[in-house]
């Protein structure tokens, strides 16, 4: 497919690399030559440079031609002018990053108006994000599925847990629940475990269970779980706004340390029920006073990647029992988690998923779609959620008589509401919807890839 | 530095090379030239054998950066002249191997020099290898292999570092998204071309073999002839074909990909073809005037005088006239040419018409910020700013051109020649051109050099058709200097 993205930022840089991984033709506008330069010497790429809302430089890029436009530039406006420009002038699909809150109140109005097929909120995607980490402070990450039926999350193996040193073909007797584990992370191996494998204390399982018996599991596995009830944001961007709105509406008391006064005193207009804090969140001191053995979460959201990380470490130290760091740069997650950081949020690769989604459910307009993708242990498996149909292969045959590619996992079925997970005897049907797990050496974009 | 990477490469490159022998392998067979025939399936053998020692080494890692794509480039040109050059020498039809070394690089070197007195004697097989070598040097052996090569693979940056290293021009741009694309697209046109020429040479009534070896010759603007007075013998018809091809391969490549996209705007509009047409046309003029006297009619000084023009300034070679006959005037226009070259991202060589341009748009911008000592100014191109990387990367590429032919002038004048042939020696031979001037004129070959010249001389082809930076990298001490462990 031809894509072309404007603004080689963080999350332009993101899905040009993603996407031209996947053997996607894409052209790359911004108006620094510099980057354009880096970016050349790492993606094989074509790059225009100009202003990309301006109809010379998208025809410099042949848009007309294009599939696909991204507009990922930091300022709303220009994507959005970017996105309308595009459409004039011949190309099918557009996506645009529109992040100021008080665009995202007339989404719908702008997507009809403008023809947008797509828009994204790095911003709102990780105030979600976190929010619902929140919920269950013991995953360390939720992923949702057939309409937040069934739910893949990860928990980590603490000492005293009931499965540890079990057999995964065993779970069931321990735990009561119907569950299905389908990824391992140890150290820095990932494993897409068979029914032998077992338990060590330190992994890191990624379940699939209903949503409604999250709730269950966690105690069957004896983890200890944390009400929230006391919230610390440091850093008042847009992200701590998304995320105090949601976090207000469930009656948990938020605080946010912001070191610029005029935007402190925006955000007490915005969120009046918040308690805003002037000051540097960084400051030891101020950080020490404000949380007082109080506070059950501290989530820094400040831009320096560095200080996140400083302030979610010392959060620990003081004993705040959950700490979340936003980062940037997702490439040293593995020297982070050395420093004791588990919970980490990055918008870009939240977004990033969405969008890829996206695209692979352009390239198949005739089998049967694909509905949901979420990336997990550091984008090594993908899992992702299709509609079976009349033309997928292998429909109604036992699974275990079924030539799956290697690597992959069938994790769940549901059919007509019902969520099934699925032993060597159960079969896919047309019309089911099926969640797969997969290392993401080779994309899948469609549900007949898992077959041989 | 990623060895295993680079050894697999040469591999690669090495097969190509094998696969482009087997042609000339079926014409000697095909001639019952029972010598060439040994020659050839001798050269096989070793390639093949040296290129499954290469492959034994697997690649540890696929990291690839710029540094390894430079060696690449320069080991695997020197590497395929080397075996190139295997034929020859061992269907004894060219008896010191240095002359076998030097014949092979100038024919991949699309140069088209050469140090034999009878070409006309050589075995078929061994005349079409020589000619093959022009077609396949002259869009360059790395581009075909990422034509062919799947570029589908971790670390797709490298691929751009292997065209950037081969392809000639002070900016390569991609035509499409991807790599491979692009070089599909080059090489496509590339065939095309050279089919169309094949075509009005054949129905211009030159025989079969003497086609192809001339549509090799002029489609990578080099020049290697088949027949001991070059393009003398031929018609005026073919004469004229070929001088037009030549003019034709001497464009930039992306201006038919422009063409044929009808972005014609774009393509009429480029500074560089113009000023690449203008520079032909004063050329032609000039020296048609001043060659009037020693021809009978107009019009066969200026079809003397265009195909001179088009074949220097192309760095092709061909010549249908003994220029050295010619008044100085006119030999001092064609030494000229000979320095200027072609447009970049052509198959010819030279110093570019476009680094020209930029050299003078960088001076007139110098003199008059002079004048105006707060002027901001920058230098354009058809209408883009030209970023300053661009302009300061000319100006090396001059200093490093003018120290290399410098350098090479004084080594090679130990062969105690004339002033002039070995000035028009080491010319001709970094830009590729082919014939230079008294002694190693149109009329004279390079045997008058020694060994150590001919191979200085070959160098300066190889220096040349990289464009001078991938050899000189190789050949620092820092690029193969090991991690040491204490």
């Amino acid at each position: 497919m031809r894509i072309v993205i404007v603004g080689d930022g963080k999350v332009g840089f993101t899905l040009t690399e993603q996407l031209s991984k996947e053997g996607h033709d894409i052209t790359v506008i911004d108006r620094n030559p510099e980057l354009l330069r880096t970016l050349q010497a790492s993606c094989d790429v074509m790059t225009v440079n100009g202003n990309g809302a301006s109809v010379h430089i998208l025809k410099e890029a042949d848009i007309q031609y294009a599939d696909l436009l991204i507009a990922a530039t930091s300022s709303d406006e220009i994507n959005l002018l970017t996105c309308f420009t595009a459409k004039k002038l011949g190309c099918s699909h557009t996506i645009s990053r529109i992040r100021n809150p008080e665009y995202v109140r007339q989404l719908t109005f702008l997507k009809e108006e403008l023809g947008l097929d797509m828009t994204i909120n790095p911003e709102a995607a990780a105030a979600h994000e976190i929010y619902r980490l929140l919920q269950f402070p013991s995953f360390l990450q939720r992923d949702t599925f057939a309409k937040g039926r069934v739910e893949i999350v990860e928990i980590k193996m603490t000492k005293g847990c009931s499965i540890i040193g079990q057999k995964l073909s065993e779970l069931y007797k321990t735990i009561k629940i119907k569950v299905l584990i389908c990824a391992v992370e140890r150290g820095n191996e990932v494993f897409i475990p068979s029914g032998d494998f077992q338990i060590q204390e330190g992994d890191k399982i990624h379940v699939t269970a209903e949503s409604p018996k999250l709730a269950s599991l966690l105690r069957a596995l004896n983890i200890p779980t944390q009400k929230v009830k006391d919230v610390v944001l440091i850093g008042g961007s847009r992200i701590a706004y998304y995320l105090a709105q949601r976090l207000q509406y469930s009656g948990i008391n938020v605080k946010i340390i912001e070191n610029d006064y005029q935007r402190c005193q925006e955000l007490t207009d915005l969120l009046p029920k918040a308690l805003i804090i002037n000051g540097d969140g960084s400051q030891k001191t101020l950080v020490e006073e404000e949380i007082q053995n109080k506070a059950d979460v501290l989530i820094s959201l400040l831009n320096i990647d560095e200080v996140n990380l400083v302030m979610a470490v010392f959060a620990k130290q003081l004993g705040v029992p959950i700490s979340i760091a936003k980062i940037d740069r997702t490439e040293y997650r593995s020297v982070y988690e050395t420093f004791g950081v588990e919970s980490m949020i990055n918008p870009k690769e939240l977004i990033c998923s969405d969008v890829l989604r996206y695209v692979r459910d352009m390239g198949n307009r005739t089998s049967g779609s694909m509905l949901t993708l979420h990336r997990m242990v550091n984008n090594q498996v993908e899992a992702m959620e299709f509609r079976a149909v009349k033309g997928t292969r292998h429909l109604g045959k036992p699974l275990k008589n079924v030539p799956f590619r290697k690597n992959i996992l069938v994790v769940s079925i549901i059919r007509e509401g019902r969520v099934i997970f699925p032993t060597g005897d159960d079969y896919i049907e047309a019309g089911d919807s099926v969640i797969i797990a997969a290392n993401s050496g080779r994309p899948i974009t469609e549900l007949n890839h898992i077959y041989q | 530095m990623n060895r295993r990477m680079i050894a697999r490469l040469i591999a690669y490159t090495l097969i190509i090379e094998v696969i482009a022998m087997l042609p000339a392998l079926g014409i000697s067979l095909a001639h019952q030239e029972s010598d060439s025939v040994r020659g050839f399936l001798l050269s096989i053998g070793i390639i093949l054998a040296c290129c499954a020692l290469l492959l034994l080494f697997r690649p540890r890692s696929k990291t690839f950066y710029a540094g390894e794509g430079f060696v690449t480039t320069a080991l695997s040109w020197i590497i395929i002249s080397l075996f190139g050059a295997l034929p020859l020498w061992l269907s004894g039809a060219v008896a010191n191997p240095v002359d076998c070394f030097f014949e092979i690089v100038s024919g991949f070197t699309t140069t088209g020099a050469s140090v034999l007195s009878d070409v006309e004697s050589l075995p078929r097989g061994i005349l079409y290898w020589r000619s093959f070598t022009n077609w396949l040097g002259g869009m360059g052996v790395l581009v075909f292999l990422l034509a062919i090569t799947s570029t589908q693979k971790k670390g797709e940056g490298s691929s751009l570092h292997l065209l950037r290293a081969e392809s000639p021009g002070p900016i390569v741009g991609k035509l499409m998204p991807k790599l491979k694309q692009t070089a599909v697209i080059l090489y496509a046109i590339y065939l095309v071309m050279s089919l169309l020429e094949l075509i009005f040479l054949l129905a211009g009534g030159m025989p079969l073999f003497d086609s192809f070896c001339t549509v090799f010759a002029t489609a990578g603007t080099g020049g290697v002839c088949i027949k001991n007075d070059s393009m003398m013998s031929y018609s005026p018809y073919l004469q004229t074909v070929v001088g037009i091809f030549m003019a034709l391969f001497g464009v930039n490549f992306s201006i038919f990909y422009l063409l044929l996209t009808r972005q014609f705007a774009r393509a009429l509009f480029d500074e560089e073809v113009r000023a690449y047409l203008a520079v032909m046309a004063v050329s032609v003029l000039l020296i048609t005037l001043n060659i009037l006297p020693l021809y009978h009619t107009f019009g066969e000084a200026l079809q003397h005088s265009f195909f001179q023009v088009a074949s220097i300034i192309t760095t092709t070679g061909y010549v249908t006239a003994d220029y050295g006959l010619w008044p100085g005037f006119s030999q001092t226009i064609l030494l000229l040419l000979m320095a200027i070259g072609a447009c970049a991202g052509s198959t010819g060589g030279g110093y570019k018409i476009s680094r020209l341009l930029i050299s003078f748009k960088s001076v007139k911008k110098e003199i008059s910020r002079m004048l105006h000592p707060r002027a901001v100014k920058a230098v354009h191109m058809n209408g883009k700013t030209l970023d300053n990387t661009v302009t300061k990367g000319v100006s090396v590429y001059t200093t490093v051109y003018c120290a290399i032919i410098l350098l090479s002038f004084l080594l090679i004048s130990l062969d105690n020649q004339g002033i002039l042939t070995n000035i028009t020696a080491v010319l001709s031979c970094t830009n590729n051109v082919g014939p230079g001037m008294d002694a190693v004129g149109p009329s004279g070959n390079y045997n008058v050099f020694s060994n150590f010249g001919k191979i200085i001389l070959a160098l300066d082809m190889l220096l040349g058709r990289l464009e001078f930076f991938p050899m000189l990298i190789l050949m620092m001490p820092s690029t193969w200097k090991r991690k040491s462990l204490h």
